[in-house]
């Protein structure tokens, strides 16, 4: 039976038969992705074999298991204080923009604006351009205000940078949220700020969380705005952290390089696996477009 | 209730945009007596664009990057791992859909330092080709950053994919299936046709987030060797704070800024004209 006349047979028994029997196409489909996944495995596979080597260089090796360059990291006061600003950073950013996010999005979605329409395409707009635009206006403006060098006045900016996409994300959720139950509400007596506290947030939790996920994942792996915003070493978040390790050969060894990275990134991957309970839906932007 | 995201984005994102379509057409400089006497010096930056060899060459850089890792590597590779995993073993596509995803999840930095390793010399990549004393960032240092661009970004087009396959009237492929049609001309005749939206939509963000990308490029390579990768985001960047010169690196991210726009008029544009 020639190939052609096999797949034929699985697609028209597909139709009768509820299963597939193992055919050609499947095999050969289940191999590509195989020969795919190892694609992105192997670079994923360095990190994680060289943060317990005791001896490791640049490629992918069975390690001689140690501990020891975790515990070397955990003793670097430097990693230890990068961490900490990472969370300043991203925590302040997240705090300030899923709360100004929410507080815009309820009457975007709920109430009669003038020009909404423009002001929702103009948001949509704007969280679209590079920040490699607004890196110089910010940062002479943060020399005259003499707002260099700070965590929290680095963290206004990103919350600044974040805040388009996370308007629009959150006036998405709350547009979801039926309108009868506010006017039932309403017609009982509550006032707007109780219907919002009462009705609105606890229906918007998932709405909440993946705005304030998606800003903390962004916030955290924030590189250029730090970089170019702060100078002392002592507010170095995660990532301007791992840039200058990695331009310091010798000063740094692989195995922590690699375990530092390693634990950076371990609370976004987290924080995604809690995100994506709600998030299934929120890639339909089929005909978003027209 | 409005107000104080009105404010937030007034003061350090709206101000900035004007401020930065102002400071294009300045000579303003980071230090010396440019950083504080500059003046408007109307279409003098773009003069000096035109005659710049790294402005040039790194338009073309930049054009090249989005073409190759965003608009055909991420979105070929996005729709055919979407395709492929709806077919696949139910234990293949967990794991080989969690792992692109990782992929995408994990910090730039991190993705920065793994593509690194990958294409030392020494690293794995050399390993598998052979070549164990090559560095790959030095010999072919585009395409390296492209590919560890779309390492990191495919998941997106992928997702995006998955999800105009799900949205797809079933009542039109199963007609398709009755009446025979092989899986591949189900796929050429109905299946992308349908799909169209979706593509034009992926095309038109994926070149968005691709265009301004910094991080990846920078921590790899700065840039170098020479200026073999350097983007207009990283132009930007050395020319305003290595170099000192704020004025001129701003108008070079006000161009960037155009070819989006060029970008997106394109895209929309071709959604519209053909069938």
């Amino acid at each position: 039976m020639s190939a052609v006349a096999a797949r034929r047979m699985t697609d028209k028994s597909l139709i009768v038969v509820p299963y597939r029997r193992v055919s050609i196409s499947a095999l050969a489909t289940n191999g590509v992705l195989i020969l795919l996944g190892s694609f992105f495995v192997l670079p994923l596979l360095w990190m994680l074999f060289a943060s317990v080597d005791s001896n490791p260089d640049w490629a992918v090796k069975l390690p001689s298991l140690t501990l020891a360059n975790f515990a070397d990291v955990l003793d670097r006061p430097d990693a230890i204080t990068s961490f900490r600003s990472s969370l300043i950073l991203a925590g302040t950013t997240t705090v300030l923009t899923t709360v100004l996010a929410l507080l815009a999005a309820y009457p975007l979605s709920r109430m009669h604006i003038p020009f909404r329409r423009s002001f929702m395409l103009a948001i949509l707009f704007a969280s679209g351009l590079p920040v490699s635009m607004l890196v110089v206006p910010v940062y002479q403006m943060y020399v005259y205000f003499g707002w260099l060098d700070s965590l929290y006045t680095t963290a206004l900016f990103l919350a600044a940078s974040s805040l388009p996409f996370a308007i629009w994300l959150m006036k998405n959720f709350i547009d979801a949220v039926p309108l009868e139950l506010e006017h039932a509400a309403a017609i009982d007596g509550a006032s707007t700020l109780r219907i919002l506290r009462q009705v609105v947030l606890p229906l918007t939790v998932p709405g909440i969380a993946v705005t304030a996920i998606y800003t903390f994942i962004n916030a955290w792996g924030a590189f250029i705005i730090p970089f170019v915003l702060t100078y002392s070493p002592e507010n170095q978040p995660g990532p301007v952290e791992i840039y200058n390790f990695m331009g310091s050969h010798g000063l740094f060894k692989f195995g922590d390089l690699a375990v530092f990275s390693l634990l950076f990134s371990i609370p976004v991957i987290v924080l995604y696996l809690v995100m994506s309970r709600y998030f299934s839906g929120a890639f339909n932007f089929g005909g978003a477009v027209k | 209730m409005l107000g104080p995201a009105l404010a937030l984005l007034g003061v350090l994102f709206v101000f900035p945009v004007l401020y930065a379509c102002y400071l294009g057409f300045t000579n303003l400089a980071l230090v010396g007596s440019r950083s504080r006497d500059y003046s408007f010096t109307g279409l003098e930056n773009v003069g000096r664009m035109l005659g710049d060899y790294v402005f040039i060459k790194s338009s073309w850089l930049t054009i090249l990057f989005v073409v190759g890792s965003a608009i055909v590597g991420q979105t070929v590779l996005g729709m055919a791992l979407a395709i492929l995993l709806r077919q696949a073993h139910f234990s293949i596509r967990a794991i080989v859909g969690s792992v692109v995803i990782v992929a995408w999840v994990l910090p730039e930095i991190t993705v920065a330092l793994i593509w690194y390793a990958f294409s030392q010399a020494g690293g794995t990549l050399s390993i598998l080709l052979g070549h164990t004393d090559t560095n790959f960032l030095v010999v072919a240092p585009m395409l390296m950053v492209s590919l560890a661009n779309l390492w990191r970004n495919v998941a997106f087009s992928m997702l995006v994919f998955s999800a105009g396959l799900r949205n797809l009237p079933t009542e039109v492929l199963e007609a398709a299936e009755v009446e025979g049609a092989s899986v591949w001309r189900r796929y050429r005749l109905v299946i992308i046709p349908l799909l169209k939206p979706t593509i034009v939509t992926n095309l038109l963000l994926v070149t968005i987030l691709n265009l301004s990308e910094f991080t990846l490029i920078y921590a790899m390579t700065q840039g170098g060797p020479g200026i073999e990768t350097m983007t207009l985001p990283l132009y930007v960047y050395q020319e305003a704070f290595v170099f000192d010169q704020l004025g001129y690196g701003t108008a070079i991210s006000l161009v960037l800024v155009l070819i989006g726009a060029v970008f997106s008029v394109l895209f929309v544009r071709a959604s519209r004209t053909q069938v």
